[in-house]
């Protein structure tokens, strides 16, 4: 058992490391690390230029993507290279938040489903930070159910082979600022809910395609609702046969939760931080016995996580792949995170309502914590679909029992009220 | 990098569990529930034979001088069977005070007796209700012998010898407070089974009423070799709590598939689905701490201290948690005597406090993580 690097993985670490130290925005450190929680971090100037011209400069000195091939405008390198570039990359990563849905869930998706040309003509540029990608999956009626979805892909009646695509998606994030979106349909509502799906990819500024973006629980825009009229999609864009989204999809969600499982943030070292320098009358309030034990619970679940991840690099270093035990990091994260948000607020006493930065301890991120943590408790499953997962793919207990897994799509009921 | 113990530790763990599948089914762990014996003597000579009681002991005394790796994955194993034998006082205790304190006289009197299961030795250290500080210890030593009275001592009834934690100074702070070897057969000695929480493992008061005490280690460097040796003993006990847990959450998986109620298997509700998952995720953050901690505890590093807080704290929160479910899982069933359920929950409650308690534990680790933080 040790941390220590082999000789190759040192050196590659040092070439990281030089390439780091003379190429990384240094001007926007300060800025990333203190950055609230769920903000950009980047105020000096425009967010979105300053994640693009990083990517950019990634791509071309090869650490863009780096385990991707390097035909697809990938780095080429091994999964543990990858994690070391993560591990040097540090504060400078939070500038990827942008490409984070495409390199992390579309473009794999197109790596394992698009035909050759495809990939060599699409992964480049998405890889650079050139395009952006985002995931048109939920819709008002079909999120957790995501079988359940109705935006209908309809063979054109000119008989070019172009699908015709109605109907709307919600939560899209990212969709303001994306190029391409890969969406999923309904092409057959008279089969069972799974068979009846078929997986497109689709250019963002096709006539018929509307982006709307939706206010966020805690002011921000985030994500957007997608609105298809009569958008029309070339059959060349489609991935995987007719038919055979679900199982395209499962591509993309298996991704997810591989990438947004991954080093989840708790808030712990911010909280420990704010705990000893809060004074209250009796010293420092992390001198009181009941803030000290509930530090304690959330050092050994952010330590946990850390070590679990551990183990998963030490599987991938094998040859292995890790599995559905990586659902823990985001169950035990979101919560915690909510918690910890809640108590820090606590120990500001009944200045912990202000939101002010210049007024409020930390720079008012537990505050932007407590209004953004209940979004990752939802978003890319939520708590009770992940302990779904672990009691079924981990503990191998039965599947919910199911009233709409046989019955054809458009026979299912609709309304939960009597 | 690597974070997972190798092959021949790996090959280590399937002999002991071979090994403790055999001699210790749930049948040995009730002989000692039901009081037939304090302790498994057969079971501990096997341990013995098998080189289990001196992993960690270097072979010129006897032992195997394999590494603390190896016998964390012991430990593991040990856990999971709820093995009624003294192997964590005499093992993880008077073992490792012995390797950290001992003369080389002391050391060669006792690690080979130890090594081959021939003596068992225990840590005698708290004085009754409350948290065990320097200014609570009475037990006072002078002059070669030493009065007062320990309760609870783990394995205080049948261990050979004790290393005792007495009061030579006349303050109230850590210098005042040194190790000794007592032999628990002479004269001076009193001894008294005492009942607790689980009965599958022996505890005893001990009256100490002028018995003789070799001094262990220098005279006011006993309460911080205690702080050294408890960081060992709570990583290889985290394991403990790690094997215990993980064989509670199986019982309660087992259990969920076979139970039937309302006409399907009990497991196929969410309620009892969203228990054993989180019973999981317990069990798991658990033992990656715990492989931090054995990694510290391994190699020797400066981290030992926080990553033994780490596993301490995790893997007692993770063996209480599996444990208390694994009876609600099984309804009116886990709460019979004839279920094993109890005995799992016993010993969960009773590791939490072996070592001091959950609370202590957390207590350790932020000043620890404020050490570390203010360098
Ligand atoms: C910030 C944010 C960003 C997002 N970004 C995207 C995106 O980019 N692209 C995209 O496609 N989607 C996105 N989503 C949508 C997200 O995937 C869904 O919100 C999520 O899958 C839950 O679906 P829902 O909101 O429809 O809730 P529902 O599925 O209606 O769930 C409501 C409640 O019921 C529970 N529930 C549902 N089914 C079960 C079950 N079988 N067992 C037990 N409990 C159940 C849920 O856990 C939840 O508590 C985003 C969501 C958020 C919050
Ligand atoms: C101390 C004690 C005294 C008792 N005294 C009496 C008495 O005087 N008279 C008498 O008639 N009975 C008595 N009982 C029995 C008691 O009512 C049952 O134990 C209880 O109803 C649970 O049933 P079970 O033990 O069969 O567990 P099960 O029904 O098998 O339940 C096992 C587990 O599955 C869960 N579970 C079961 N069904 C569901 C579901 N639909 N959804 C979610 N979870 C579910 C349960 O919550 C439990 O965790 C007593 C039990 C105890 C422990």
């Amino acid at each position: 058992m040790n941390f220590d690097d082999t000789p190759q993985e040192a050196a590659f670490r040092a070439t990281v490391r030089t390439w780091l130290d003379a190429n990384a925005p240094k001007h926007l450190e300060a800025g990333l690390r203190s950055a609230g929680f769920g903000s950009a971090g980047v105020t000096s100037e425009d967010p979105m230029a300053a994640a693009r011209a990083w990517q950019k400069k990634k791509y071309d000195a090869g650490y863009a993507c780096l385990h991707w091939p390097k035909e697809y405008g990938g780095g080429g390198f091994s999964p543990i290279e990858r994690v070391i570039w993560g591990q040097e990359e540090g504060p400078y990563a939070a500038l990827g938040g942008l490409f984070t849905i495409g390199h992390g869930m579309c473009c794999p998706t197109l790596m394992a489903w698009a035909s050759e040309d495809q990939k060599r003509e699409m992964l480049p540029p998405a890889a650079a930070g050139e395009q952006v990608w985002c995931q048109l999956f939920s819709e008002p009626a079909s999120g957790s159910d995501l079988a359940g979805l109705r935006t209908r892909a309809e063979p054109a009646s000119d008989g070019s082979g172009d699908w015709i695509i109605n109907g709307q998606k919600i939560w899209t994030s990212g969709a303001q600022h994306s190029d391409w979106g890969l969406l999923i349909t309904r092409t057959d509502p008279n089969v069972a809910k799974h068979k009846g799906l078929t997986m497109f990819f689709l250019d963002m500024r096709s006539p018929g395609v509307e982006v709307r973006p939706i206010k966020q629980a805690n002011g921000q825009s985030g994500f957007n609702e997608v609105y298809f009229t009569d958008v029309r999609i070339p059959d060349a864009q489609r991935l995987g046969a007719i038919g055979q989204g679900w199982e395209v999809s499962l591509t993309t969600l298996m991704n997810e939760r591989l990438s947004i499982g991954s080093g989840m943030p708790t808030g712990f070292p911010e909280l420990f931080d704010l705990a000893c320098r809060l004074e209250t009358p009796d010293g420092p309030a992390i001198n009181d016995r009941n803030v000290r034990s509930k530090l304690a619970t959330w050092a050994v679940r952010t330590s946990g996580l850390k070590y679990t991840g551990m183990r998963a690099i030490s599987a991938l270093s094998r040859g292995e792949t890790p599995g559905p035990e990586n659902s823990i990091g985001k169950l035990v994260a979101g919560a915690t995170m909510q918690d910890i948000a809640a108590f820090a607020l606590d120990l500001q006493g009944e200045a912990g309502i202000l939101v002010d930065p210049e007024v409020t301890a930390a720079n008012g991120r537990f505050q932007a914590m407590l209004l953004r943590s209940p979004a990752t408790r939802i978003e890319g499953g939520s708590d009770e679909i992940l302990r779904n997962i672990i009691a079924e793919r981990v503990l191998g207990l039965p599947g919910d029992i199911r009233v709409d897994k046989t019955v054809p799509f458009n026979q299912i009921p609709t309304s939960g009220k009597r | 990098m690597n974070f997972e113990f190798s092959e021949e530790q790996a090959q280590m763990r399937t002999e002991a569990r071979r090994f403790l599948e055999a001699k210790c089914p749930p049948k040995a762990v009730r002989a000692v529930l039901e009081g037939k014996a304090p302790f498994d003597r057969a079971l501990w000579q096997g341990l013995a034979e098998m080189g289990f009681l001196g992993i960690a002991i270097p072979e010129e005394f006897g032992g195997l001088g394999a590494g603390y790796l190896e016998l964390c994955v012991v430990a593991e194993e040990l856990g999971r069977v709820i093995a009624p034998v003294p192997f964590s006082s005499s093992v993880f205790l008077a073992t490792e005070f012995l390797l950290m304190a001992g003369s080389p006289a002391q050391k060669a009197a006792w690690l080979p007796k130890l090594a081959a299961g021939e003596a068992i030795g225990t840590f005698a250290f708290a004085e009754g209700t409350g948290t065990t500080t320097p200014r609570g210890i009475k037990t006072q030593a002078s002059g070669g012998t030493l009065s007062g009275v320990k309760l609870p001592v783990a394995d205080g009834d049948i261990a050979d010898f004790a290393i005792v934690a007495a009061r030579t100074g006349s303050g109230n702070d850590e210098r005042a407070i040194s190790l000794f070897i007592v032999d628990l057969n002479a004269a001076g000695v009193t001894r008294e089974s005492v009942a607790t929480i689980d009965p599958t493992r022996s505890h005893a008061k001990l009256t100490f009423n002028g018995a003789a005490a070799e001094p262990l280690g220098a005279a006011g460097e006993g309460w911080a070799t205690i702080q050294a040796v408890y960081d060992r003993a709570a990583v290889l006990t985290a394991f403990e709590q790690v094997g215990g847990a993980d064989r509670a959450l199986e019982m309660a998986r087992d259990y969920a598939l076979e139970r039937m109620a309302f006409g399907r298997p009990i497991g196929s509700f969410q309620a009892i689905k969203h228990m054993l998952a989180d019973m999981y995720v317990s069990a798991t953050l658990a033992r990656s701490n715990s492989y931090y901690g054995a990694w510290a505890l391994s190699t020797g590093a400066a981290e030992l201290p926080e990553a033994a807080a780490t596993a301490r704290v995790s893997a007692t929160q993770a063996f209480q948690h599996c444990a208390k479910n694994d009876i609600q899982v099984h309804g009116g069933m886990g709460f019979t005597w004839e279920f094993d359920c109890h005995l799992y929950y016993r010993r969960a409650n009773l590791l939490a406090l072996n070592l001091g308690s959950l609370s202590q534990w957390e207590d350790k680790l932020i000043d620890r993580l404020q050490t570390k933080n203010a360098a």
